[in-house]
């Protein structure tokens, strides 16, 4: 290969990025479910015949990296490459091969060029509704949270499977919704395998194994480098979550050699007997998504930017749930597993790492209750997306109601009351709830929300942090814990379970702050008096925390 | 030449030039100038070029009968932070709708990303006590009592503009208005900007930032139209002055001054007009417009001679020019990609080894290392010379001789030296990646349109268009290409070729199934009425066009398909007609409609414009007939790396009909054809010159 191919195949690879990207686009735009086209809860990409990931997507959430590398190669393993046809498509949504839960479909197409398996497009995004408990904790094992699809032929020679079609709408409480969401995920594999034979044409290639090795090498040579910057050690951490009946510690172990990673949950406890378990597929996407925000963040996801990063767990363990562990809402813990990779990495690199921040989604399922149903009541179920503050980075306050690490974006407020029958009276800042420091932790905010009918609303929530706030680092204060209540004077509700709002009641939402990053004192005093001019922190606290 | 005929002139201030075209009533250009932009003053520089073309052309300020603008100065305004001081008013309970945002990140990997300013403070953000609901009822009535409290806090704040947004003004603006006849009694001097006039959309947060801008800029523009309109006037100018909108239309200097946010991009629409034109003149129905300059390209589909429309502009972007790191604007505008690829643009070498182009540009000082004013960085500019691509003598217009040492070094040491390549291998290596940039670039937007590329007809202008423009198609997929006339100044000549005109998008929800017929067609016609009275008053007495749309979805999805109603009031019949137009349309998008969903309508669109003006330029005249000069220049092959020989040719001298084989160049004073070895190119009897790419 002499040197001016290398500008070819960087112009190929930067072709492959435009692929999945339009890809990931395209699933976007035609998605039904409210948590894929609000809030990019997708992955799309391209391997090569062998299965190793050339590009991935960068849009959608980190919930699918690496998730979707390794899925590829156990169903293309399942499937077996001399089985499968020109025009087939396959499916699964098994959690422990797709994406950490039952709504997440995973798809892959084989992509021919010139009679040859060249390569697979493959894409995820997750459906409406699949039967069984549905999105919430409550399920006691796989089988309450509904239909489970092993991996199978969804599309055979361009044809769906209408079989496989019916089952899944006569599986769902939205069976049109999830038809159309299949539809969007079969264009996205269909437009990337499209593309990939007009690129091969384009460029009169016959094989894809000379810019996938280029690829693979390249990008692993850099991840490489950019480990290699961190000192070599062994770094432990451990985080306590709230869990669903008991508390919950998680723990890493961080170990850094010359060239590797490798993260081990050991000594994290047990599983729940409730649907917050999370597969380890799952917990190694937001576990390395962490570790790639800072060590090489500028190398496209592939099979060799991800090889250098090894994520084990024991088995059993609450972030290696085991089938039949019930793991619908595998996100809410799933999500704090970058607070708990950064209580290690900062230990290597203190001026790269960010404070806890909120971490978790605070989403706020609300649904109809069954007697509105009964009585033709307006009937409805939506998922309103909020955050907390992000904590505060090495040299910058952390961010204001922001997500982070997931990629969801917030839900406004006249969308909202268009679509579900509730009146949202207050959305605003909480003054004071950043944790302190010489940077301080980004502010949560505070929702207070009614039903706008007559009719009681039912609340399914999952989430973290009303116990156990965001840690700040270096001398950082911690942040605010959330606090959700009925009424303002209500008990406040625990993290999880299935609440009433009665229709002349107000829900009080508060979303964590972000932890503060150093010593408040050594804060600079022009921006503590900017805080207090804009109303983040008042005098009071100023005083307490800052003098 | 007649000095008794009537003549049009177009005046576009952009950056670095003001570009100024006259033509007459025949559609011939008389005259044009580029003068430097007087920043200070920027109608000086304007006066200057127009008293330029008029000389040339032995022409009267009089015979103007229409005086036609555009202006990056609203732009520039935002991007430099040069405006007002702004307030912003929301419903109580509701003060952090802009730091709030979308609660999102643009970029995924980068934890260290900074927000976007979206100018206003959080101690300038203030609340008032009301509340509508979603159908515009009144849930609690605006507190009168409040005012006084508010008025002190808008006093002491220093604020110079106020933009209001109330929760659901854009279903009912009644408190809206009421509070800006409140403040505005004890405020006599602050021009307050309402939501509900500015931007009448449900979302808060992108409605908030419209009315903010548009408030930001609004006493800069307010006062610079006023002294144009004042000089003009004084140096004899008697016909009305029309401006330029983001949405390619042309609007009255009260409304222009009213919302000024809609002048913002106006330069780039001038040119996606001009493509439109050319492509309805030669019967092309599916255009790609490509306009590359020395920072930036521009890209814009053009359907049957109407350029994309867009709702929804992102001013400022950071840097990278990453979605979502800008401020959001909602106003009609022109749908249009903007990469930052052009002639300046830097080529790098990262830590990887692998080579980037741009999106930092070397701009104009010093410029790429070729301009040998002291620049070091090798640029796109700086490959297209090292490939033999630019005549070094008459680089524009021959004002600057181009460094071919300089040229060398930095390919050397800024590209080829990390890559272990010698200078003509940086070169191609950096055309390689620069056009693929652009090129996927155009596919993903052409994606996010639900379009192809495939059979478009690429019509290319702006300095660097022309020469970028075959390397950049063979990557898009895109066979066919036309430079026109006067690439160089094509923003100001689509400016002649614009309409009076005025859209409206408004939020009304409905299920398509539920439609209430007399309701709507109400509001239609409201819409319509309102903006009739705006374009009367820039065309007495001309036959005006409307047009209706809907931006229509399945219920539960969340991005809308335009799809056009009929041009008057709608029947039940009509009705059916609208359902199997958004089904055909959502096959063509996405394979196969979803059978059993309901459709829903959010919002819809109005324009009421005049017929474009379509007089045609006989450019034939302007052709010499004579036979290209026989000049051969040692090129790289843009496909291969080899070295070839090329023909050049003057574009002055070719005639029509003119038939010219790839590889070749094509000269003229402002930029240069570069006709690729698999492409052949023609001189169409406009004297466009039209170039396809060869089968295999």
């Amino acid at each position: 290969m002499n040197n001016l191919d290398q500008t070819k195949l960087q112009v190929l690879w930067n072709r492959l990025l435009a692929v999945v990207e339009e890809q990931g686009q395209a699933l976007i735009r035609a998605a039904f479910s409210p948590i894929v086209r609000e809030c990019g809860d997708i992955s799309a990409g391209i391997f090569d015949r062998h299965g190793r990931m050339l590009a991935q997507a960068v849009t959608g959430t980190p919930g699918h990296i690496n998730t979707m590398a390794e899925a590829v190669l156990t169903l293309r393993e399942r499937i077996q490459p001399q089985n499968m046809k020109p025009g087939n498509i396959y499916v699964t949504n098994d959690p422990w091969i797709a994406s950490g839960h039952l709504n997440d479909f995973l798809l892959l197409m084989p992509v021919f060029h010139r009679d040859v398996l060249i390569g697979f497009t493959s894409c995820t995004s997750h459906l409406v509704d699949l039967g069984g408990l549905g999105m919430g904790p409550e399920g006691s094992d796989i089988y309450d949270e509904g239909l489970l699809i092993p991996p199978c032929t969804l599309v055979e020679a361009g044809e769906m499977n209408a079989l496989l079609m019916d089952i899944v709408r006569a599986n769902s409480r939205e069976p049109v919704a999830n038809e159309g969401d299949i539809y969007a995920l079969t264009a996205c594999c269909e437009r990337g395998a499209m593309r990939l034979v007009e690129m091969m044409d384009e460029f009169d290639l016959n094989e894809l194994d000379t810019l996938s090795d280029y690829i693979v090498n390249k990008s692993k040579r850099g991840c490489e480098m950019a480990i290699a910057e961190v000192p070599n050690g062994s770094y432990q951490s451990s985080l306590m979550v709230e869990g669903y009946e008991l508390d919950v510690e998680l723990k890493a172990t961080l170990t850094v050699s010359d060239h590797d990673m490798l993260l081990d949950f050991d000594g994290t406890d047990p599983c729940s007997q409730k649907g917050i378990n999370v597969p380890l597929n799952y917990a190694t996407a937001y576990s390395v998504f962490a570790l790639r925000c800072i060590v090489g963040s500028d190398i496209p996801n592939n099979a060799g930017s991800l090889a250098p990063f090894r994520v084990v767990a024991p088995q059993g363990c609450i972030l290696n749930a085991q089938a039949p562990a019930p793991v619908a809402m595998r996100h809410t813990i799933g999500q704090l597993t970058p607070d708990l990779v950064y209580g290690c990495l900062h230990q290597a690199l203190p001026d790269r790492v960010p404070a806890e921040g909120a971490s978790c989604m605070y989403d706020l399922p609300l649904r109809n209750t069954p007697e509105t149903a009964q009585s033709n009541g307006h009937q409805f179920a939506i998922e309103l997306v909020f955050n907390g503050g992000t904590g505060a980075r090495p040299s910058k306050d952390g961010l204001s109601v922001t997500a982070f690490p997931s990629g969801v974006w917030g839900s406004q407020v006249e969308t909202t009351e268009s679509a579900a029958p509730v009146l949202i009276k207050k959305r605003e800042l909480r003054m004071d709830s950043g944790g302190a420091g010489r940077y301080r932790g980004g502010l949560g905010q505070r929702i207070e929300l009614q039903p706008s009918g007559d009719d009681d609303v039912l609340l399914f929530l999952s989430v973290e942090r009303i116990r156990f706030a965001a840690r700040g680092r270096e001398g950082g204060m911690a942040g605010a814990a959330g606090h959700v209540s009925i009424g303002v004077d209500g008990e406040p509700l625990p993290s999880k379970g299935l609440f009433r709002i009665p229709a002349n009641e107000t829900l009080i939402f508060e979303t964590p702050g972000g932890g503060g990053m150093g010593n408040p004192q050594e804060r600079d005093p022009a921006l503590v008096a900017s805080d207090i001019r804009d109303g983040l922190v008042s005098e009071k606290n100023a005083k307490l925390d800052y003098c | 030449m007649s000095t008794k005929q009537d003549l049009r002139l177009a005046v576009d201030i952009g950056g670095t030039f003001t570009d100024v075209v006259l033509m007459n009533d025949a559609g011939l250009v008389l005259s044009s100038a580029k003068t430097p932009t007087t920043h200070v003053n920027p109608s000086d520089g304007a006066i200057h070029g127009v008293q330029r073309v008029l000389e040339d052309s032995g022409s009267a300020i009089d015979q103007i009968r229409i005086f036609i603008h555009g202006t990056t100065l609203a732009t520039n305004a935002l991007i430099e932070r040069r405006g007002a001081k702004v307030a912003c008013v929301t419903t109580e309970g509701f003060r952090d709708i802009l730091e709030i945002a979308y609660e999102r990140r643009y970029d995924q990997y980068d934890v260290m990303i900074d927000k976007p300013d979206l100018l206003v403070p959080r101690a300038r953000c203030f609340t008032v006590p009301e509340r509508m609901s979603w159908q515009g009822e009144v849930l609690s009535r605006l507190d009168t009592s409040a005012i006084d409290g508010l008025l002190s806090q808008i006093k002491q704040s220093d604020a110079t503009a106020v933009a209001i947004c109330l929760l659901h003004s854009y279903a009912n603006d009644e408190h809206e208005v009421q509070l800006r006849k409140l403040l505005q009694q004890h405020l006599p001097d602050i021009p307050i900007s309402l939501s509900s006039d500015v931007s009448p959309e449900a979302r808060e947060f992108d409605r908030l930032c419209t009315t903010i801008a548009n408030a930001y800029i609004q006493p800069l523009m307010a006062g610079y139209l006023d002294s144009l309109a004042q000089q003009l006037s004084l140096a004899g100018l008697n016909c009305p002055i029309l401006m330029i909108t983001a949405s390619g239309g042309m609007t009255t200097l009260d409304t222009a001054a009213r919302l000024p946010i809609r002048l913002v991009e106006s330069g780039p629409a001038g040119g996606a007009v001009l493509a439109a034109h050319i492509a309805e003149q030669c019967s092309a129905d599916s255009v790609l417009s490509f306009d590359m300059g020395g920072t930036t390209a521009k890209l814009c589909l053009i359907d049957q001679y109407r350029p994309q429309q867009a709702r929804h502009f992102e001013i400022a972007r950071a840097a990278r020019f990453i979605k979502g790191s800008g401020m959001p604007v909602r106003i009609p505008v022109l749908e249009m990609i903007e990469i930052g690829a052009g002639g300046g643009s830097i080529a790098s070498v990262d830590k990887l080894g692998r080579l980037q182009v741009g999106p930092q540009s070397a701009g104009s000082e010093p410029g790429p290392a070729a301009y040998g004013k002291g620049g070091t960085n090798a640029t796109v500019t700086d490959a297209d010379m090292a490939m033999g691509y630019l005549d070094t003598e008459r680089f524009a217009e021959g004002l600057l001789r181009l460094d071919a040492k300089a040229n060398t070094t930095a390919l050397t040491e800024e590209v080829g030296a990390p890559l272990k390549l010698d200078a003509a291998q940086a070169a191609i290596g950096i055309s390689d990646i620069v056009n693929e940039n652009m090129a996927n670039a155009a596919r993903m937007h052409a994606v996010e349109s639900g379009k192809d590329l495939g059979d478009r007809l690429m019509i290319a202008f702006g300095g660097n268009g022309p020469l970028h423009a075959t390397r950049m198609a063979r990557g898009a997929g895109v066979k066919r290409i036309l430079i026109p006339p006067n690439p160089g100044v094509g923003s100001a000549v689509g400016f002649l070729y614009a309409s009076v005109s005025f859209e409206i998008v408004k939020s009304y929800y409905t299920l398509l199934e539920a439609i209430e017929l007399p309701m709507l067609n109400r509001f239609l016609d409201s819409l319509v009425d309102e903006a009739t009275n705006i374009v009367s008053n820039a065309a007495i007495n001309e036959p005006l066009l409307n047009r209706r749309v809907a931006f229509m979805r399945y219920q539960g999805q969340g991005h809308e398909i335009e799809i056009e109603l009929p041009g008057r009031v709608l029947t039940e019949t009509d009705i059916e007609e609208v359902r199997q137009r958004f089904e055909a349309e959502y096959r063509r998008q996405y394979s196969r409609p979803v059978p059993g969903m309901r459709i829903e309508i959010l919002n819809w669109g109005i324009s009421v414009s005049t017929k474009a003006n379509r007089r045609t330029a006989n450019n034939e005249q302007l052709g010499v007939s004579a036979a290209a000069d026989n000049v051969m220049r040692l090129i790289t092959c843009d496909r291969t790396g080899d070295k070839v020989s090329a023909q050049v040719y003057e574009r002055a001298k070719l005639p029509a009909r003119q038939m010219i084989d790839g590889p070749a160049l094509i000269v003229e004073p402002q930029t240069t054809t570069l006709v690729s070895s698999d492409f052949t190119a023609e001189i169409d009897s406009q004297l466009n010159i039209l170039m396809t790419r060869r089968q295999g």
